[in-house]
């Protein structure tokens, strides 16, 4: 395999790795500059991957797949606004219930309608989303040197969420920055008595931006399920929702940096599975934990201050009590 | 709905205000098995018969409650000086590996030392892989939460490769260390009581329970009988003033999370020392988090605590028993029982406060 193609093929896989975690980065990123904070990103889309390949399956369609994986990862959402918003509960504790709640029930109703370990069938068909040839990739790939395979392997090829991933990223960049909605968002998180102040309700604001949560949480259980893999298996979101929120800190609640963030988690990954079992020259074999821990470690040194500094936003984790 | 917190008698709060809220999550759990086409009575019948009908369900159900003392007692320890571990699955299985490596690098210590030493190496890795936050907390200001969860992952990663490539069994396709050596290994409880002319069944229980029943009386010396008890109770209400009556919060959060980590240890010997006499992978099947609904149940009182694992060993073994006769139901309803107390006990407090706090005041004006 000549070079570029083996960086086609890396950076392809760095693209799949990264959806759900960029899906999943967003929806922490509208929760947590609302000033609520989620750690249950890793049950909602758990939840959202077992619901969407269930409704799949039953209904042999992709598409209602999505919206019920949304749905269910929407509603395991309102439960964590409930106890954080209304009854100003500690918000990471309802984290953790969301994400024990959403590992048990999905194993155990996976096992009790199919009998299979927890796992649901195997989606074919319609019931998958299959992958989205753009426009001239073909054509590109064999006139245009360099870019036409690039074009035609990493962009690419790609499931229908994979792309709304994408999409979401750019709206919420464009709406927490440049809209009436996200600046009330975003002072919400930092001030929330400001924002009471200039009569606008701290718990509506919240509550959308968890509702928003829930929904990219969605599309992120969804595309694993229903797009990279064609079923749900026990515990398949394997730590991502904690990636995704080390990749939110990494980049300074921001949407932007966030998504940077994902894709290089997505390449360590990708490198990781490339690298397993190869011995380097100068270096031997390499550890593959090493590279998947690196996510982790860099983000606790970078909260540790000795590489930059991650500032949260000033509410966050602070129930709202109109009185004080 | 007003701010201010819920007035209720010291009665209801430790004990009423939990005790609702483990009858709202069973009865979820009820709800679950309705939904998965089973008979919750039948289901729940089965399920304390499997736990307690028997010796050997009993002697199963302690042996689990173990587990969760351990892991209960750490998540309360945290949470007297104010700091939320998560950490504890991350910080038993450091403690596994640094028990394993003790236990193979002494297998020429005779039998009254071998096993002490190993109790120590667990406590010594469960408490630095939390120091390692606590430090982090006090020093550099990132907070415990985040810094425990990233850990998890780091033990996670760092146990496969150990296993893998430095301490694993060689030859073996598990991940897995060789035997620990026999003396070592601690006694079985039905072999211990045998002399004594107590015939048990054989089940897993091991003296591990012994400690885990003495780190419950310690731990209750420790925070209301000692001076850095109250240190940690003091900065755990309010660091300010700690400082400001000349206790080092930053020197508490790290001694508090040590401790914690090193009880968080007490899994490992349980599982790997106690019963299954070697370390692998995945020892500690997500205790550590089942840890958290039982320390928020016992409202971080060992006494709590002990009732609160013991629930969930009844829960545990009964649930195993259960799966065999049911297998719709498997023992995964115990991790969603466990989560639901969690949302119950811990984040709808206020919720269930108020639930209790009415139906007091209506008991007094009729």
């Amino acid at each position: 395999m000549d070079l570029l193609q083996l960086v086609a093929v890396i950076l392809d896989s760095t693209i799949r790795l990264s959806i759900p975690l960029i899906c999943a980065a967003m929806a922490g990123l509208w929760s947590e500059r609302a000033g609520v904070v989620d750690i249950g990103l890793e049950g909602k889309m758990l939840i959202a991957a077992f619901a969407s390949a269930v409704a799949a399956f039953v209904t042999g369609s992709a598409w209602i797949g999505l919206g019920t994986g949304i749905l269910a990862a929407l509603a395991l959402a309102l439960v964590h606004g409930f106890a954080a918003i209304t009854w100003r509960g500690n918000q990471i504790v309802s984290g953790v219930a969301i994400n024990m709640l959403a590992a048990g029930l999905t194993v155990i109703l996976g096992n009790a309608w199919y009998g299979q370990g927890g796992r649901t069938p195997s989606l074919e068909g319609p019931a998958r989303f299959g992958e989205i040839t753009l426009p001239f990739a073909r054509w590109a790939h064999e006139n245009v040197p360099g870019l036409g395979l690039i074009y035609d392997e990493v962009v690419s090829g790609h499931g229908a969420p994979a792309y709304l991933a994408l999409l979401c990223v750019i709206v919420t960049a464009f709406v927490l920055k440049r809209t009436r909605f996200g600046l009330r968002i975003r002072a919400v998180g930092e001030n929330p008595a400001a924002v009471d102040t200039a009569g606008i309700s701290v718990a509506g604001l919240r509550y959308g931006a968890v509702a928003i949560c829930g929904l990219l949480c969605g599309i992120g259980g969804t595309y694993l399920a229903v797009a990279q893999s064609a079923g749900f298996l026990p515990h398949m979101t394997a730590g991502r929702g904690f990636i995704a929120l080390a990749a939110v800190i990494f980049a300074n609640w921001r949407p932007w940096p966030a998504l940077g963030a994902c894709l290089l988690f997505g390449l360590l990954d990708a490198v990781a599975i490339r690298l397993q079992g190869v011995t380097l020259p100068g270096i031997g074999l390499v550890p593959v934990e090493a590279i998947q821990a690196l996510p982790y470690l860099m983000t606790i040194v970078l909260l540790a201050g000795f590489i930059g500094k991650a500032t949260p936003p000033r509410a966050s984790g602070l129930p709202y009590v109109k009185e004080r | 709905m007003s701010a201010a917190p819920v007035e209720l008698p010291h009665w209801a709060d430790v004990a009423l205000v939990p005790l609702v809220s483990v009858i709202a999550a069973l009865l979820v759990a009820g709800l679950v098995v309705v939904g998965i086409g089973e008979n919750p009575l039948e289901a729940t019948a089965l399920l304390l018969r499997g736990a307690l009908g028997s010796a050997e369900g009993i002697g199963f159900t302690l042996y689990y409650a173990t587990n969760f003392i351990f892991t209960g007692l750490a998540v309360a320890v945290a949470f007297h000086a104010g700091l939320f571990n998560i950490g504890g699955e991350g910080q038993a299985t450091v403690a596994g590996i640094a028990m394993a490596i003790v236990c193979l690098a002494l297998s020429m210590l005779p039998g009254f030392l071998a096993a002490p030493f190993a109790i120590l190496g667990a406590a010594a890795g469960g408490a630095l892989w939390a120091f390692i936050p606590g430090w982090l907390q006090a020093k550099r200001g990132s907070h415990v939460v985040i810094t425990t969860i990233m850990l998890n992952f780091v033990a996670a990663t760092l146990i496969v490769y150990l296993l893998r490539e430095i301490i694993g069994k060689p030859g073996s396709m598990q991940p897995e260390t060789p035997d620990f050596p026999a003396q070592a290994v601690l006694t079985p409880m039905h072999q211990w009581l045998a002399p004594l002319g107590i015939d048990l069944p054989s089940t897993p229980l091991n003296t591990a329970f012994l400690l885990a029943l003495m780190a419950l009386a310690a731990v209750w010396l420790l925070i209301w009988r000692t001076r850095l008890g109250y240190a940690i109770r003091t900065v755990g209400a309010n660091p300010r003033a700690a400082a400001y009556a000349g206790i080092s919060p930053a020197a508490v959060t790290m001694i508090a999370m040590a401790i914690s980590g090193a009880l968080a240890g007490g899994l490992a010997v349980n599982e790997a020392l106690g019963v299954q006499h070697r370390l692998v992978l995945d020892f500690t099947a997500g205790y550590g988090f089942v840890g958290i609904a039982v320390a928020l149940m016992g409202r971080g009182h060992p006494a709590g605590v002990g009732l609160a694992a013991l629930l969930f060993g009844v829960l545990y073994q009964g649930g195993a028993e259960l799966s065999f006769d049911k297998p719709a139901i498997t023992r995964d309803m115990v991790v969603v029982i466990g989560g639901v107390l969690v949302l119950f006990a811990g984040a709808l407090d206020g919720l269930f406060r108020r639930l209790v706090a009415g139906v007091i005041g209506r008991w007094g004006a009729g």
